[in-house]
């Protein structure tokens, strides 16, 4: 098996869904001859043609907007957004739109679409290159929102979101695009959207996170296991709807939960995790549920001192991971 | 003059490594800040990478085609004045965020913390989670008896799971006390909340099935039972007692004894004065578990236990070891009598200190006795059995029987246990019409 | 007599006749959804009335059997000319599970019926352009020759949408009709208050295509518009932007009162050029529209209404619990 990078499963995944189904396009800024600012498209301008990668105007509400057109007509198209924090101008076609298109016509249209999304911080991006924009749409039903760790995670759940008949964003930590490798199959493979992974078993602390988080997780836990703390690791890799059976097995397991996420602490993904566990596992709770998260400011500033205190490390989980274990 | 160091940037977000295309520089080069000094590819740019400095070209770390991780050295460049070593502070960014950071500072405080949590009373000890008070109420662990390991002396649920798996529960003060002043009375142990604790969950009828409602006797022998089972740390051990002798010895006797006082003279009686009289020699086994402490018994009161239908009563034979034979087996007439005919009384029933249970009467031969708590353990007679045994040099019919014994481990060992088996069945192998007499 | 306009246009008598027909039928739809409104039992209208003209003017320069259209809530015109039915309308007034547009899920006015291409729409005005742009990509791609049809008010030819719409199809030489129907009010804004330009049509020039503003209560120029964008459409030529001008003849909604920020002078002066009436008129004129023709087209109308109004009113909700369905696919 291959060992690649987060971002060549992207491309990896791009490439064979194109290969496989005339019907999927990639849109966006950049994508095309450049093969986007991050190279996640890089080749697919070449194999496949202008027409099916597509370089449009720098205009987010249209790039979503023409790619729900497309979708509703029966195209499968890949939107990106260059950056997450750019998605805001089609936040309006992403939750007005894409989110409801099936239940408001009773089923009559649908929205094929994914939109693709670099997010998250450490990178020296500043306030508008770091953001996790995941809350902004996980009460929105009728969208799912994946987030993968590992390359493995990202060329199966890429693949099952192109797949999927309902709007999906596809949300690429660009910190791990080039950080984390990792064995991939060549051939094709899905994995199953709304389904949270058990990166690690273990039986003191129970630890739920995703996206780049989940690496910091697995290396704290490493450190820990020489001091007999054992650790169980759950990786959302959905973050809406969420995995609650997973959600409710992996916290009552050991009955002592970190929550951890980059994203701002108040009303995120995590929070919602947190409500899930107090609802169904009170009996089994052995400690409060804690939540490690970036602090409640608008977003990561640029200087080295203000992003490194903002933005999550191995460190600071393994020191929530030592402290609820010690409880 | 001092040596600084030139690393590879990061060029781009989200690269993390560079390779080096060209050096446009060679040691001896005069270099000027912000002058190139080599080509760079990435991923997503091809650069040139400046001088972070003013000075000569030392040496080239990294040669051409050479592939690094950002913040891995380039070159070293000569520079004039003090370098960046001798600066107080160098505020350096984490260039990856996967490295581990030394910071003795924050572990020192971490450490503190702890030690001054440990300082502390108690105080968490007392605070449980729902997980501690659910575990601790299906097993009904008393929380007052358990060290935990948590934060402030807190019970965590893994503390409770130990207990659990070890099967070592401390129960409730309560106990305890009741401990002290047993009561062998099945129905007086009892409570609603033993009895419910008996009760086996979700289990439901199915079509066809007889539902039989539990009465209070019923109820009362299930919550000792579970009481038993539960608390006691149980073990259990087997001797093989040769009573070819006492067998020969009591038939002889039976009829003329029976004749002579009106009730018969049962094996089991035989065996009650044997185990009455070994406990005398070995009062480990006559005793009881008081939590801290353990009861020694001074007298010996044997509980027998008699089945009527549906029923099991445990009356008691007191001061056995003060009786004949045939005072046991007048005591074990009447108690039986007494139950069949639903005339016992509590006081018949109160203050045993070991039990004796005659299974051999159902033609068991080997059977492992739940302890009639709070006792510390309770014999077994099973039925006696003809079997061919070598003895002698040659194989012979003997009549032999089995004697099961389940101990407290809490209080006993295997060591005085097997003494005292050895010690019941050397005195039964003994009995005979020569040197057993049974006034 | 007048001059014979239509058949220039390669209309027939019958064929303009039946775009009359359905211009009357828009409007007596309309009417009746009013009244039902104030008699309590409907809870919302928003209307059509002024605007039937370029509304069925337009579609019928389409192809209906092909083409796409992409309504806003004023268009009951369009998608009664692209097949939804009277009572299908009526259905989605009531709220009913069979109303084809959303199974009673959204208010009148938010069409939607795969069936006959009409593409489901929402609230927030103007998110319909780009599905415009990406539905004529789509055809683009596969190398389909339709058009899509997209129409929404001067208002919203203020937002965003239009704007990253009409540019996207203009680079990419995608088959759009950018329709404008101008009501001259966006609620209770006078158009002086919502562009700057003198007219919509201005605006087409910015995204590289050509401009037509037309007379929005004479459906045989907006015919005559529409076509020549649609042939424009089909021979790769790219977009076209088409402003046709009419009147709001009825305040914004049923919820709202146009008292508080019109004359009532200026509407009864509008009323004078309602299609309904000056379409009706070049019919009598030319012959077309006879008065029995006309005394039967107005009863066979009365009776669909009331057949439609009846079985609507009469037919069943949806149960309550299948509001969880069709959040995703099933």
């Amino acid at each position: 098996m291959a060992v690649i990078s987060y971002i060549q499963a992207v491309t990896q995944a791009l490439r064979e869904e194109m290969k496989r189904d005339d019907k999927v396009f990639v849109l966006g800024e950049d994508v095309g001859k450049r093969g986007g600012v991050f190279r996640a498209t890089d080749g697919l301008y070449d194999e496949f043609g202008e027409d099916r990668v597509l370089d449009t105007p720098l205009a987010e509400s249209a790039i979503a907007g023409v790619g729900i057109g497309a979708a509703m007509y029966g195209m499968r198209p890949v939107a990106e957004m260059q950056f997450a924090d750019f998605i805001m101008p089609a936040v309006n076609q992403i939750i007005s739109e894409a989110a409801k298109t099936r239940y408001r016509s009773n089923n009559d249209w649908s929205v094929p679409m994914t939109i693709r999304a670099p997010y998250g911080g450490g990178v020296h991006g500043a306030l508008y290159h770091s953001q996790s924009v995941e809350a902004v749409f996980a009460n929105q039903p009728g969208l799912k929102i994946v987030m993968p760790s590992t390359p493995y995670d990202v060329k199966g759940l890429l693949k099952a979101s192109i797949r999927d008949n309902d709007p999906v964003l596809f949300f690429e930590h660009k910190r791990a695009y080039r950080l984390i490798k990792g064995e991939v199959p060549e051939e094709d493979y899905t994995l199953p959207i709304g389904k949270a992974d058990v990166k690690r078993e273990g039986s003191d602390i129970t630890v739920i996170t995703y996206g780049l988080c989940v690496h910091f997780a697995l290396q704290a836990a490493e450190k820990l296991a020489e001091e007999g703390i054992d650790a169980h690791i759950l990786d959302l890799r959905t973050v809406y709807p969420l995995d609650q059976q997973g959600i409710i097995e992996a916290a009552s397991k050991t009955g002592k939960v970190l929550l951890v996420t980059e994203d701002n602490k108040e009303g995120g993904i995590i929070s919602e995790v947190s409500a899930i566990i107090s609802e169904n596992c009170l009996f089994d709770l052995d400690a409060p549920v804690q939540r490690l998260a970036g602090p409640d400011v608008p977003s990561m500033p640029y200087a080295p001192t203000m992003e490194k205190f903002f933005m999550m490390n191995p460190d600071k989980v393994e020191k929530a991971m030592r402290d609820l274990a010690e409880f | 003059m001092g040596v600084e160091k030139i690393n590879m940037p990061q060029l781009g977000e989200s690269v993390t490594e560079g390779t080096i295309s060209t050096w446009l520089v060679e040691p001896g080069d005069q270099v000027n800040k912000y002058d190139p000094i080599a080509e760079v590819m990435t991923d997503k740019v091809n650069a040139e990478v400046p001088s972070s400095f003013t000075g000569v070209i030392k040496e080239l770390v990294a040669e051409e085609g050479e592939t690094l991780a950002v913040g891995d050295l380039m070159c070293h460049i000569e520079v004039e004045g003090s370098t960046s070593e001798d600066k107080p502070e160098k505020s350096k960014v984490e260039e990856t965020p996967v490295q581990q950071e030394k910071k003795p500072e924050e572990k020192k405080t971490t450490t503190s913390q702890k030690s001054a949590q440990t300082k502390q009373d108690k105080g968490n000890k007392k605070r449980y989670s729902p997980a501690v008070m659910t575990l601790a109420q299906d097993h009904e662990i008393d929380l007052n008896q358990i060290e935990g390991s948590g934060r402030g002396g807190r019970i965590t649920r893994k503390d409770i799971e130990k207990i659990i798996e070890s099967g070592e529960i401390p129960q409730a003060e309560k106990d305890s006390e009741e401990n002290a002043q047993p009561s062998a009375q099945p129905a007086a142990a009892s409570s609603e909340k033993q009895a419910s604790a008996a009760a086996a969950s979700n289990v439901q009828a199915g079509e066809g099935d007889i539902e039989i409602p539990v009465n209070g006797v019923r109820k009362a022998i299930a919550a000792n039972m579970v009481k038993s089972k539960t608390e006691i740390p149980h073990a259990w051990m087997m001797v093989e007692v040769d009573v070819t002798n006492l067998v020969e010895f009591r038939n002889a006797k039976k009829k003329q004894f029976k004749e002579k006082e009106g009730f018969s003279l049962t094996y089991f009686a035989f065996f009650v004065k044997a185990v009455a009289q070994a406990l005398k020699e070995y009062p480990q086994l006559n005793s009881t578990w008081g939590g801290d402490k353990i009861i020694q018994r001074k007298a010996i009161n044997l509980n027998i236990a008699v089945a009527k239908e549906d029923q099991l009563f445990v009356p008691v034979i007191r001061d056995a070891d003060e009786k004949s034979i045939k005072g046991i087996a007048k005591d074990i007439t009447d108690l039986a009598g007494k139950a069949r005919d639903g005339k016992l009384t509590s006081k018949d029933m109160e203050g045993g200190t070991f039990t004796v249970n005659n299974t051999g009467s159902f033609g068991s031969v080997q059977s492992m006795g739940v302890i009639n708590h709070p006792q510390s353990a309770i014999l077994q007679v099973e039925s006696i059995v003809k079997r061919p045994v070598y003895q002698n040099g040659m194989f012979g019919a003997r009549d032999m029987v089995n004697l099961c014994l389940s101990l407290d481990h809490r209080v006993l060992d295997g060591l005085v246990a097997g003494n005292f088996l050895a010690r019941v069945k050397e005195i039964l192998e003994k009995m005979s019409e020569d040197n057993t007499s049974v006034y | 007599m007048a001059e014979n306009r239509h058949k220039s246009l390669g209309l027939s008598d019958e064929e303009v006749l039946d775009l009359f027909r359905t211009m009357l039928m828009a409007r007596k739809i309309d009417e009746r959804m009013w009244l039902l409104n104030r008699a309590g039992k409907i809870p919302f209208v928003i209307s059509c009335q002024g605007q039937e003209a370029a509304q069925v003017g337009a579609s019928y320069a389409l192809d209906r059997t092909k083409d796409y259209a992409l309504p806003y809530y004023r268009d009951m015109g369009v998608v009664l000319s692209f097949g939804m039915t009277p009572q299908d309308l009526m259905l989605s007034g009531f709220a009913k599970a069979e109303d084809p547009n959303s199974g009673g899920r959204q208010m009148p006015g938010h069409f939607g019926q795969k069936k006959n291409r009409i593409v489901t729409g929402s609230s927030p005005v103007t998110t319909q352009v780009p599905h415009a742009v990406g539905i004529a990509l789509a055809g683009k791609m596969e190398k389909k020759d339709f058009v899509s049809l997209v129409t929404f008010g001067e208002g919203s030819s203020n937002q965003g949408d239009f704007h990253e719409g009409a540019n996207f199809a203009g680079v990419h030489k995608l088959p759009v009709i950018f329709m404008v129907e101008n009501n001259k009010y966006a609620i209770s804004v006078p158009v002086s208050k919502q562009l700057a330009c003198e007219k919509v049509s201005d605006r087409a020039i910015g995204y590289g295509m050509p401009g037509f503003t037309v007379d929005g209560n004479d459906p045989l120029a907006v015919y005559e518009a529409v076509k020549a964008a649609a042939d424009r459409c089909r021979n790769g030529e790219g977009p076209t932007l088409i402003e046709t001008v009419s009147y709001r003849l009825t305040p914004h909604s049923s919820d709202d009162d146009d008292r508080t920020y019109r004359e009532r002078e200026e509407v009864d002066e509008a009323k004078k050029k309602d299609s309904i009436v000056t379409f009706a008129n070049y019919l009598r004129e030319q012959n077309i529209l006879t008065e029995e023709i006309e005394t039967e087209m107005n009863e066979e109308i009365n009776q669909i209404v009331n057949d439609a109004t009846d079985y609507a009113e009469n037919a069943s909700y949806a149960e309550a619990e299948s509001a969880m369905k069709y959040v995703y696919e099933e």
